[in-house]
């Protein structure tokens, strides 16, 4: 058994600072172990989230030594435990208290987002018929756990703020799940170039490095929406040059 | 106490798992108002977590299926003390749910012909669970949680509920605190439905998370419900043993749906020693005949690691017991040696079973294509729970209504699994379209203000006190003496010293106080649910001491063969006049003339 170090993040909306602590750890013991144990033993309010303890729900978000990750897939033994681990909050969300932050504007956006709307059912029963190849790709954007780390490493929000103008690289990649739906009959193009704010992103890929899905967020989700929101800007105009050809090049 | 919020709603739901989103998205179909609540945020309740797959006779895999045969495994499972009611219903409409979820943007895995897979998993005859991967629990609640967004449901989110409002014998409201600022709130409602989920919190080794502490089961017995059904607690098999901080994860059981065997130290499939009576005629003579049946040969019958989950996990603790076990306490778990059936086997386990491949890897550093994993049993599901009608969901209490694994009665005395998602889906909707309904037709019930101070003044109490323990450290005894003395193998003396424990513990849980504030503050969180906590598992002991006899998942060493005496009742507990628990025997009704002749005609 050895003690390692730990500076976490304590604090509420007004402030606060890195706390020392240090606990007794044992083989194949994780960041949130870690933490629990601080809270069980030391620090009985510290706050924090989680659920699943197995990298499925997305609650346990946290900067660890500076990384985005989960606190429950962080295992120690991958740390340099020869200095203090740090464990903060994810920054590009308001303080709650501790590791807790406050993700509602999350939420709020995904309501904006136009919900699934299929096309009339394949079958009389009312079923659909649906290839796996067809569904192979949505089923890539559905893994996400709504841990909001691509949220909080994406520098349009984290740095420029701007949360307002654009949803997020999360929420491309819902908009990519409903638009690229096989069965799905809604258009949220116009919303995606306007409202949603999807030229904000430079493809730095940031998001896509942290996501603990390994959800190829930008050029599997981000990048094929740009070309379809691309396509669609200039649809109209690619018709109407059409018809004038068209004219010109008449009998 | 300080003041409160209120808010007023036809029908409050307590639990944005999988039924409590299906109930609010009834009830709001219906045409009420309806309030969500929530321990965590949207989208994490337990059931994001479910992996295997929900169970539907969609007969897509196996046209043999139909919901004659889900109804008879249903009832074969639970050892006959189910409510049958509820397992017909259930039988007749989960594919419909299952079909629906496909409407509101689902993607199940596909057959060939373009329409939803179905898996092999234990106790069900042909293959039957709908699945995506080994996510379903995910995709099921994302479904529910992106169509529930957009049909007028509010949602509060990291809001407990931490008591019941009557008035008279119906239900009035609900008291609550919401985590971030500790603030109370009072939830007016002419209608509830309680869909908290389960008490796996209670025991050491568990699968469940923290908000498993069994608060619907409490909030209900406080306020005069009947509990039923509480010794049997389901210990899934297969859980993760090492390293020692995932102990009690989840494996799911697609694992084995999938060819997995179970191996003891000495390489025996030892599952094929122990076949019980009732299920020998459907179970595979050979291992060879088992590898059919995961492969989908209709010919061939199932391995006898699919037997019930309740028989899987005493044949591993027998193989513990007596020295066969693997080096941290488990058996093997051997989905890699299909390598030798089938190509490219790491390719397939990948793809069929991505985020157990993850979860080795990441946490255990095993690599489950080449290396066998080290399993053994953890606590996982209560059959028992809130006493309901089977057609409404309606509690003992009018206007309280429950669903999903806070009710009792769908499984019996062991839940087959995929059970649990369909059950979700299948009674959420009921009891929000009877929520709905009892609101329509009732008024708002009077809130007794002073109830409301009570629940305050208790909620408070924590705060009040100085120099008491931790809430940390009676949890933790708590969950080591159930996990000792009230787990997979039970006896009476045993149980006697847990009851007696329970007596100490809860006097140590009225001292307890808390540091800090009443910002989010899990250390106040966790005293505060140390009375669901005890009240459940004085729920468990009281049952388990009354049933003397082995069925389904309640074992016991001093009464270890099943008793016929016993397959006539529930075990019932209320809290009595005087503030005890009462415990008495409901008998079962008689089985339905032709639910009858369709158990016989498919023995
Ligand atoms: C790892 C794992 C894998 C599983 N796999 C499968 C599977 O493959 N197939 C299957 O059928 N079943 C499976 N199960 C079982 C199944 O997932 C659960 O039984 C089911 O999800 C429970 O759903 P629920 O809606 O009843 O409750 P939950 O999804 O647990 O939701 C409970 C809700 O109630 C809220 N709540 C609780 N107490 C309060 C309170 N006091 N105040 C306010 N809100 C409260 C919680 O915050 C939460 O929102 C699995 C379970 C686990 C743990
Ligand atoms: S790729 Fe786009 S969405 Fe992703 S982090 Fe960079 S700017 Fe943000
Ligand atoms: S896309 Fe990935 S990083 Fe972003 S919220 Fe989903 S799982 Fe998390
Ligand atoms: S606790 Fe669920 S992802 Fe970490």
């Amino acid at each position: 058994m050895t003690q390692a170090r730990f500076q976490v993040w304590r604090g509420n909306s007004s402030g606060g600072k890195l706390v020392d602590y240090s606990t007794e750890i044992s083989e194949g013991m994780v960041v949130l172990d870690a933490i629990h144990q601080i809270q069980a033993t030391q620090a009985n309010d510290l706050a924090v989230r989680w659920n699943c303890k197995a990298g499925k729900c997305g609650s346990c978000s946290a900067e660890i030594n500076g990384q985005p990750r989960l606190m429950c897939m962080t295992r120690l033994n991958e740390l340099d435990l020869g200095e203090p681990v740090t464990v903060e909050p994810m920054r590009a969300f308001p303080p709650v208290r501790d590791l807790v932050t406050d993700v509602s504007w999350n939420f709020r956006v995904k309501k904006q987002i136009k919900k699934f709307k299929p096309r009339p059912p394949d079958a009389p029963d009312g079923t659909w018929r649906m290839q796996q190849e067809d569904v192979d790709r949505v089923q890539e954007y559905r893994k996400c756990i709504e841990c909001f780390l691509c949220q909080d490493v994406c520098h349009v929000l984290r740095d420029h703020q701007l949360h307002e103008e654009f949803v997020g690289p999360r929420y491309l990649v819902y908009t990519a799940a409903l638009e690229m739906h096989p069965l799905d009959t809604e258009d949220r193009l116009s919303e995606l170039r306007k409202a949603h704010g999807i030229g904000y992103c430079n493809i730095t890929k940031c998001c896509t490095n942290v996501c603990p899905e390994s959800i190829r967020i930008t050029d599997n989700a981000i990048i094929p929406l740009k070309e379809r929101v691309m396509d669609d800007a200039f649809d109209p105009l690619v018709k109407l040059i059409g018809l004038m050809t068209k004219k010109v090049a008449g009998p | 106490m300080g003041d409160y919020q209120t808010h007023e709603y036809d029908v409050l739901v307590i639990g944005a798992g999988g039924a409590g989103l299906r109930a609010a998205i009834e009830a709001a179909a219906q045409g009420t108002t309806v309030g969500l609540v929530c321990k965590s945020l949207l989208g994490k309740a337990h059931t994001v977590m479910a992996e295997g797959g929900v169970a539907a006779a969609l007969a897509n895999v196996d046209d043999r299926d139909n919901w004659k045969v889900h109804f008879t495994d249903t009832l074969r499972g639970g050892q006959y003390l189910n409510n049958w009611r509820m397992a017909e219903l259930h039988a007749k409409e989960a594919p419909d749910r299952v079909r629906e979820l496909e409407a509101w943007g689902a993607m199940f895995d596909r057959t060939p012909d373009g329409r939803i897979l179905q898996r092999n998993f234990g106790g069900h005859k042909y293959p039957r669970l709908a699945h995506v991967g080994d996510r379903t629990g995910l995709e099921m609640i994302r479904t529910l949680q992106d169509h529930g967004i957009h049909q007028g449901i509010e949602v509060h989110m990291e809001v407990t509920v931490t008591t019941l409002l009557k008035d008279g014998d119906r239900i009035a409201g609900a008291f609550a605190y919401d985590r971030e600022r500790g603030r109370f709130r009072l939830f007016r409602a002419r209608a509830i439905v309680l869909a908290t989920g389960g008490i796996g919190r209670a025991f050491r080794i568990t699968s469940n998370s923290w908000e498993y502490t069994g608060d619907g089961q409490s909030l209900a017995y406080h306020a005069g419900a009947a509990l039923q059904d509480m010794e049997f607690v389901q210990f899934h098999p297969t859980g993760m043993v090492w390293p020692p901080s995932v102990r009690g994860i989840l494996v799911t059981e697609g694992v084995r749906g999938e060819g997995g065997v179970l191996l003891n130290s000495k390489g025996e499939r030892f599952m094929f020693q122990d076949i019980p009576e009732n299920y020998r005629a459907q179970t595979a003579d050979t291992p060879e005949e088992g590898w059919r049946y995961t492969q989908g040969d209709k010919n061939a019958r199932r391995p006898p690691e699919l037997l019930t989950r309740d028989h899987v996990a005493r044949c591993i603790m027998r193989e513990v017991r007596e020295g066969r076990g693997s080096p941290h306490g488990g058996v093997f778990l051997d989905i890699a040696q299909i390598k030798e059936k089938l190509p490219k086997a790491a390719e397939h386990i990948k793809k069929k079973l991505p985020s157990m491949y993850h979860q080795f890897k990441q946490l255990a550093d095993i690599d489950i294509t080449t290396t066998p994993m080290e399993i053994g049993p953890t606590t996982h599901y209560v059959m028992g729970g809130v006493r309901v009608d089977g057609d409404t969901q309606m509690s003992t209490v009018s206007g309280l209504f429950a669903a999903g694994e806070v009710a009792a009665g769908l499984h019996g005395a062991n839940r087959l699994g995929g059970n649990s998602l369909s059950d979700l889906l299948v009674f959420g909707r009921r009891a929000g379209e009877y929520a709905a309904r009892f609101a329509k037709d009732h008024q708002p019930g009077r809130i007794n203000s002073e109830e409301v101070e009570a629940a305050g003044r208790e909620a408070l109490a924590p705060f009040d006190r100085s120099g008491g323990e931790s809430a940390y450290q009676v949890q933790h005894e708590l969950q080591d003496m159930m996990q000792d003395l009230v787990g997979i193998v039970r006896v009476e003396k045993e149980m006697e010293r847990a009851a007696e424990g329970l007596g100490a513990l809860w006097q140590r849980a009225a001292k307890t106080t808390v540091v800090g504030n009443r910002e989010y503050n899990p250390g106040w969180h966790t005293a505060l649910d140390l009375k669901a906590l005890l009240t459940v598992s004085e729920a468990i002991v009281r049952s388990a001491l009354a049933r003397k006899e082995s069925r389904g998942g309640h074992f016991r060493d001093d009464f270890p063969a099943k008793d016929p005496a016993y397959q006539t009742f529930n075990c019932v507990v209320e809290k009595g006049l005087d503030g005890g628990m009462r415990l008495r025997k409901e008998p079962i009704p008689e089985l339905r003339p032709d639910l009858k002749a369709i158990v016989d005609e498919l023995k």
